[in-house]
C-alpha cells in the first residue's frame, strides 16, 4: 500500500488542511460527503470544525450506519478535535469515551502548547487546540495517550485514533504519520 | 509554555468553519434555531443589515446582555460587530469573549482613516474586503480571516460577486508576475509586499476566504462557494424570509454540495419566499455600504 486512499470528511471544517497534509506524506485523498465515498478508502480522517454541524450532516447524508460499518470493518479513523466528539459514546459511539465540548473555553482561551505523546519519537509536539474538547471518561480499551492540566486530550483504541488538538495546522506531521502506519499496516497484514 | 492568541489559533479557528454557514441572529430564539439548522456560528446583532439599511441613523455595537444571551443559548461560536476603526466596542468584545469580533462596514465606521489595530487583541477578527489589496491591508493589520463585503440587506448576490471576482482575479493576475513586478504590484494593491509576495507563491489568501453581502438562496451559496469562496455568512436572507428554518437548512446543505448542481437542486425546492430584497444598481450612493473601510 504505497500510496493508501485515505477519505476526509468534508461535511464542514477543517477538511483541506488534512487533505493537504497526508498529501504530503504520499496518500492519495477523497473528500467524503455521501456514504458512497466511503467505498474503497483505507482510512477516514474525521476532521476538526462545529461537532453539531457534522453530526446534523451525518444524520442528513446518512452516513452513521456506513460509517460504523467502515470501523468495524477494521479500517483506521483519526478523528481530531469535533472529529473526537463526533466518535464519542455519545455521538456516533465508536470510542468508548465521552469528550466534553469547549472544555477550555471559548476562543479567547484557544491556545497553543508542546505536549509529550506518548509514543511519539522526537520530543514533544506543538499542538494547537481552538475551542477544544477533552476526553471525561474512557473505558479500560482506551489508551491516553497525553494531557494537559491533567485533562486526557489524545486517545487510541484499536484502530481509531482521536486527538483534541489540531494536528493539520502544524507543519508536524508525526500524527498523521502514526494514523498512516496503522493504515498501511492493516493493508500489510 | 501556553500561548493564547497567536495567529495560527485566530487563523485556524477560521479554518474551522470552512465549507459551513454564519448566520446573523437578533435574539436567543434564533441562534437556537440557527445552531438547529447546521449553523457553523452565528454573528449576534440588534438588527439584521436589511432593517440597519430602512432605519437609518448611526449603527453601533450590539448591547452586551443580548451578546450574553445569545452565547449562553448555543455551544457553537458567536460572533459580534464592532464599527470600523472602532477598537473600544472590540475591546469590549473581547471582554465579553466573543469568538470572532467582525469589524463590519454594516456598522457606522467610527473612524474615517484608520481600521483597528487587531495585533492588540486575543479575540480574532473577520473584516470585509471588496479587492485583493484591502484584503491584504486588513490582514497586515491583523485580521485572521476575510470577507467579501457583497452589499449587505439588499439580497442582491451582485456585488459579492464582483468582489470575489476581483480577489481571484487579482490573485490570479499575481502569479504571473516577476520578483520585480510583484514590488510594484505591492504598491499599486496599496498592498504590504511580504503578503503580496506570498499570495503570488500560494495563489490563495493567507487566511480563509468567505463570501458575505445578498446571499438569500441555496443558489446564490452554491455560486459564491465555486467562485471561490470557502463558506458563507448569511445576515438578512434567513430571518427575512418566510421559512427561516428551511432555508437556513437548504443554505447549509448547498453549501457542503456546492458543487453538486442536483443536491443544490433538491435544496432549493418550496423554501417559499425569499426575503424582500433591493436592487443594489438602484441603490443611491450614500444607501451603499461596501464602500466604507480604507
Amino acid at each position: 500500500m504505497d500510496r493508501p486512499l485515505v477519505g476526509v470528511l468534508a461535511l464542514q471544517g477543517g477538511f483541506e488542511a488534512h487533505s493537504r497534509v497526508l498529501r504530503g506524506l504520499g496518500a492519495q485523498v477523497r473528500e467524503v460527503r455521501v456514504p458512497g465515498d466511503l467505498e474503497g478508502l483505507d482510512g477516514l480522517v474525521m476532521p476538526g470544525g462545529e461537532s453539531t454541524v457534522m453530526s446534523l450532516g451525518i444524520e442528513r447524508e446518512g452516513l452513521a450506519e456506513p460509517l460504523r460499518a467502515l470501523a468495524g470493518a477494521g479500517t483506521p479513523i483519526l478523528g481530531t478535535c469535533a472529529g473526537l466528539i463526533v466518535l464519542d459514546r455519545e455521538h456516533l459511539g465508536l470510542m468508548d469515551l465521552v469528550a466534553r465540548r469547549n472544555a477550555f473555553g471559548r476562543q479567547v482561551r484557544s491556545f497553543e502548547a508542546d505536549l509529550d505523546f506518548a509514543g511519539l519519537e522526537g520530543g514533544p509536539l506543538r499542538a494547537v487546540f481552538i475551542r477544544a474538547p477533552w476526553i471525561d471518561e474512557a473505558g479500560a480499551d482506551v489508551a491516553l495517550l497525553a494531557e494537559v492540566d491533567g485533562h486526557a486530550v489524545a486517545a487510541q483504541q484499536g484502530n481509531l485514533l482521536a486527538v483534541a488538538f489540531h494536528p493539520e495546522l502544524d507543519d508536524d506531521a508525526r500524527v498523521h504519520e502514526r494514523f498512516l502506519e496503522l493504515v498501511r499496516g492493516r493493508g500489510g497484514a | 509554555m501556553r500561548d493564547e492568541g497567536t495567529f495560527r489559533v485566530k487563523a485556524g479557528h477560521a479554518e474551522m468553519l470552512k465549507g459551513g454557514v454564519i448566520m446573523d441572529v437578533v435574539t436567543p430564539e434564533q441562534a437556537v434555531l440557527a445552531a438547529a439548522a447546521g449553523a457553523a456560528a452565528v454573528m449576534a446583532l440588534e438588527r439584521v443589515p436589511a432593517d440597519i439599511r430602512r432605519d437609518g441613523g448611526v449603527a453601533r455595537m450590539s448591547d452586551p446582555t443580548m451578546v450574553r444571551g445569545i452565547q449562553e443559548a448555543v455551544s457553537i461560536p458567536v460572533m459580534a460587530k464592532a464599527r470600523i476603526g472602532h477598537f473600544a466596542e472590540a475591546q469590549v468584545l473581547q471582554a465579553l469573549e466573543v469568538d470572532y469580533v467582525d469589524e463590519s462596514e454594516v456598522l457606522t465606521p467610527a473612524d474615517d482613516a484608520n481600521h483597528i489595530d487587531k495585533w492588540a487583541y486575543t479575540v480574532p477578527f473577520v473584516c470585509g474586503a471588496t479587492n485583493l489589496g484591502e484584503a491584504l491591508r486588513r490582514i497586515g493589520e491583523g485580521a485572521a480571516m476575510i470577507r467579501s463585503k457583497g452589499e449587505a440587506g439588499t439580497g442582491d448576490i451582485a456585488e459579492a460577486v464582483r468582489h470575489l471576482r476581483r480577489i481571484g482575479g487579482e490573485i490570479r493576475r499575481l502569479r504571473a508576475l516577476d520578483d520585480a513586478e510583484l514590488a510594484t504590484a505591492a504598491k499599486e494593491l496599496a498592498a504590504p509586499l511580504d503578503l503580496v509576495r506570498g499570495v503570488a507563491a500560494d495563489g490563495k489568501l493567507p487566511v480563509v476566504l468567505f463570501c458575505a453581502g445578498g446571499i438569500a438562496s441555496p443558489a446564490d451559496a452554491s455560486l459564491v462557494m465555486q467562485l471561490g469562496a470557502e463558506g458563507v455568512f448569511v445576515g438578512s436572507g434567513i430571518f427575512k424570509s418566510s421559512d427561516p428554518e428551511m432555508r437556513a437548512r437548504a443554505i447549509v446543505e448547498a453549501t457542503t454540495h456546492f458543487s453538486d448542481p442536483e443536491r443544490v437542486a433538491r435544496a432549493s425546492e418550496g423554501l417559499g419566499e425569499a426575503m424582500d430584497s433591493l436592487e443594489t444598481r438602484a441603490l443611491a450612493e450614500g444607501q451603499l455600504l461596501a464602500g466604507r473601510g480604507w
